[in-house]
């Protein structure tokens, strides 16, 4: 397992460099420029030298390196750097800067991702709690009123965008009920128990939306692998042993069900930051979303493709992560 | 020959020379099968019984209904599309269908072991074996989790499985398919039930590992006077353990008799052509093995005529019009065959009652 895990990682260097190659190449090929976003009463003579020094004299081959000696290098040893108090080298590294705000990306990206990571992390966490206990009663009564409602809600879950249901919600408990804020305040900071519930208050709306959309697709794909084990004959031992029905389900049945869901879970959740970011539009949270949609809108190639590398990142990650929780899950996997 | 005294004796089966009450008692049942095709009907109608220490066989072609019988005796068939139609099962006199949820569990592995047909899928795989036998013992002894273990390797090593102790802590999957059937008879032993039931637990065995397991099963009924029903294809298995053999058919018992008898002579034709199918293994070798011809009928409706008539040699008018009871000659031995006087006897009386 151990072995598996580290060659897993070792392939992943290649093939998260080659991702890099392509989203740095491809992005370099758009007709964006750092100047155009400057007032036009720039000189074309100083607008030409804010591109030397921005290093875009340099071949693509050369600017790609040095982007990935930033990225790889410069950055994880700033952010070392910052966590442990340490001092490595002289401390002056050329760090990737955003063309619109001249700041180092990684520093927009570290302020924006709490943000991301609250609305995202949670609205995965409230799909998953809904999704299973859905998935498994779905199954266990199975063409119940109860599973025709699950059916129904799902279909609609997944069926509907969540721009859609943002905007639905915020129509009806912001605008109608007044009871929800619809602008996500950023500034908040919990200190007391009114922040708290202030901050609970702001998060629901755009959790919900992106929780149940997680849950629809979840809980049909639990329900799938539950009543695929309700099936096997195991089931039929555990019975036969004299075991209750809630061992039966919530012991032998859960644990194979959750093998492929678990997986799934792992493999979707990339996917989600890219839900994020349609909702965080609509619910004006200025996360990592927020901060993509302006990057491009605003030309700002740097930032555009560290995020959609990071991007890369986490989907080689969660891969890798998912293959490792299935061979924890099922002992009948062996990757050595 | 005697004649048959009346009433169809698998109604009330007579009672045995040592006067014991069986403790296991199928009455009659019947099951549906609700599928895509429409209703099938496997069974139609099985009675037979079993008392400590007896061993019954039941043998059948492949889709004669008896692994739907034994799991229905333990309510283990999944419904839908299983559905019981009509019989009652009773343990110890006991209606099965009218225990609570609790009652049932205690049965089901506490009195009643099951060793299932297929070890391969039997047990689940993400949980270790010891795990898997740990939880009878848990649940029905009280045993607490290092007692449990103790005797978890204890049965292990009573199946003949080597170091016991180590191998409780691997997967099924790190076991061979007799290994785990091995497993899966322990499991059934594991909380000394009164009635085992084992169906085809030999099967996916070799010879010498069929033996051992067929002297642990003897042995464990001396012991402790368990009721044994064994399920198999193995006429030959049958012939060396069991004290009385049930023939089935078409979800019908069609004949029913002490091992001896039904060997030297069976009554009903589908029981006389499965014993010719058996290669006689003091004589000499047949020169290729005998099968019946044709295939066992899958019933739409409950069986109007004997199910057997399309492929009996013997067939004649009566057989396919009417359905031959079961019935009893007064020494035990039971058969449903229109050609045998106690079963037209039974039929005359069973309408003469109506
Ligand atoms: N899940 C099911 N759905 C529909 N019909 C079924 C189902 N299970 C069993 N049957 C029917 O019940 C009949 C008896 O099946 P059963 O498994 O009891 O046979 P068997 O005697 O145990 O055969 P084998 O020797 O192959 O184990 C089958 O012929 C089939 O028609
Ligand atoms: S009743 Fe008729 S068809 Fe059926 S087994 Fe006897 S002889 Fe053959
Ligand atoms: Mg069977």
């Amino acid at each position: 397992m151990l072995t598996y895990t580290i060659r897993r990682l070792a392939f992943a260097v290649p093939t998260l460099l080659v991702i890099s190659f392509l989203i740095f190449g491809i992005l370099d090929l758009a007709p964006s420029d750092p100047t155009a976003q400057l007032p036009l009463t720039i000189p074309p003579e100083v607008r030409e030298k804010i591109r030397l020094s921005l290093g875009l004299g340099d071949p693509f081959i050369v600017r790609y390196f040095k982007w990935l000696v930033q990225f790889m290098v410069n950055e994880p040893l700033n952010i070392l750097e910052q966590w442990t108090g340490w001092t490595i080298g002289d401390g002056e590294r050329l760090r990737v800067l955003s063309w619109q705000t001249r700041s180092p990306v990684v520093d927009l990206i570290v302020q924006r991702m709490p943000q991301t990571l609250w609305v995202v992390g949670m609205s995965y966490v409230v799909g998953i709690v809904i999704a299973i206990p859905i998935g498994v009663i779905s199954a266990y009564r199975q063409y119940s009123w109860f599973d025709q409602f699950g059916t129904l809600f799902s279909m609609v879950g997944f069926s509907i965008p969540t721009f859609f249901t943002g905007l639905l919600f915020i129509v009806i408990f912001s605008v109608t009920l007044g009871w929800l804020p619809s602008i996500y305040d950023t500034t908040l900071v919990v200190e007391d128990w009114d922040s708290f519930v202030a901050q609970v208050k702001q998060m629901i709306m755009p959790t919900m939306v992106l929780g149940l959309y997680n849950a629809s697709q979840l809980s049909r794909f639990m329900r799938a692998s539950v009543l695929d084990n309700l099936n096997q004959d195991y089931v039929r031992t555990a019975r036969a042993k004299g075991m209750t029905e809630k061992v039966v389900l919530l012991i032998h049945v859960l644990r194979n069900s959750m093998i492929p869901v678990v997986t799934v879970i792992a493999l979707n959740l990339p996917q989600v930051f890219g839900g994020a970011i349609i909702t965080e539009q609509i619910f004006r949270v200025n996360g990592l979303g927020q901060l993509l949609i302006g990057a491009i809108e605003g030309g700002d190639i740097p930032t555009v493709q560290t995020l959609t590398f990071i991007f890369a990142v986490l989907i080689v990650v969660f891969n890798l992560i998912a293959d490792v929780l299935y061979g924890i899950l099922d002992p009948r996997i062996r990757y050595d | 020959m005697p004649l048959a005294d009346g009433a169809p004796l698998s109604r009330a089966p007579a009672a045995d020379p040592a006067g014991e009450a069986p403790v296991l008692e199928v009455d009659r049942l019947e099951v549906v099968f609700d599928t895509r095709g429409g209703a099938v009907h496997a069974i139609n109608g099985v009675s037979f019984s079993v008392r400590p220490g007896e061993l019954l066989g039941v043998v059948g072609e492949s889709g004669s209904g008896k692994s739907v019988t034994m799991m229905s005796a333990l309510d283990l068939l999944p419904s839908p599309p299983a559905r019981r139609t009509g019989g009652a099962i009773r343990y110890q006199g006991r209606d099965v269908s009218s225990m609570g949820p609790k009652a049932l569990r205690k049965l089901r592995g506490g009195d009643i072991g099951f060793v299932f047909q297929d070890p391969m899928t039997s047990l689940n795989p993400v949980f270790t074996v010891g795990y898997q036998i740990c939880e009878p013992l848990r649940a029905h002894l009280g045993l607490s989790r290092k007692q449990a273990r103790k005797r978890a390797a204890e049965l292990l090593a009573m199946v003949g499985i080597p170091s016991p102790e180590a191998r409780l802590d691997d997967y099924p999957h790190q076991f061979s398919g007799g290994m785990r059937q091995r497993v899966m008879v322990a499991i059934a032993l594991s909380c000394e039930p009164r009635v085992i039931i084992a169906d085809e637990p030999t099967t996916a065995l070799d010879v010498t590992i069929q033996a051992q397991i067929l002297d642990l099963v003897r042995d464990l009924r001396h012991r402790t006077g368990a009721a044994i029903v064994w399920v198999t294809h193995d006429l030959g298995v049958i012939a060396g353990i069991a004290d009385r053999v049930a023939v089935m058919y078409a979800g019908q018992i069609v004949e029913e008799a002490p091992v001896a008898a039904i060997f030297a002579g069976p009554r009903h034709p589908y029981a006389a052509a499965l014993l010719e199918t058996i290669p006689d293994v003091e004589g000499e070798r047949p020169e290729r093995l005998t099968t019946i011809p044709g295939q066992p009928p899958i019933l739409r409706a409950p069986p109007a005529a004997c199910a057997f008539a399309p492929r009996c040699a013997h067939a004649f008018d009566r057989c396919h019009a009417q359905n031959p009871p079961l019935a009893d000659d007064g020494t035990g031995h039971k058969a449903a065959c229109w050609l045998r006087p106690e079963t037209v006897a039974a039929a005359e009386a069973g309408e003469g009652a109506r």
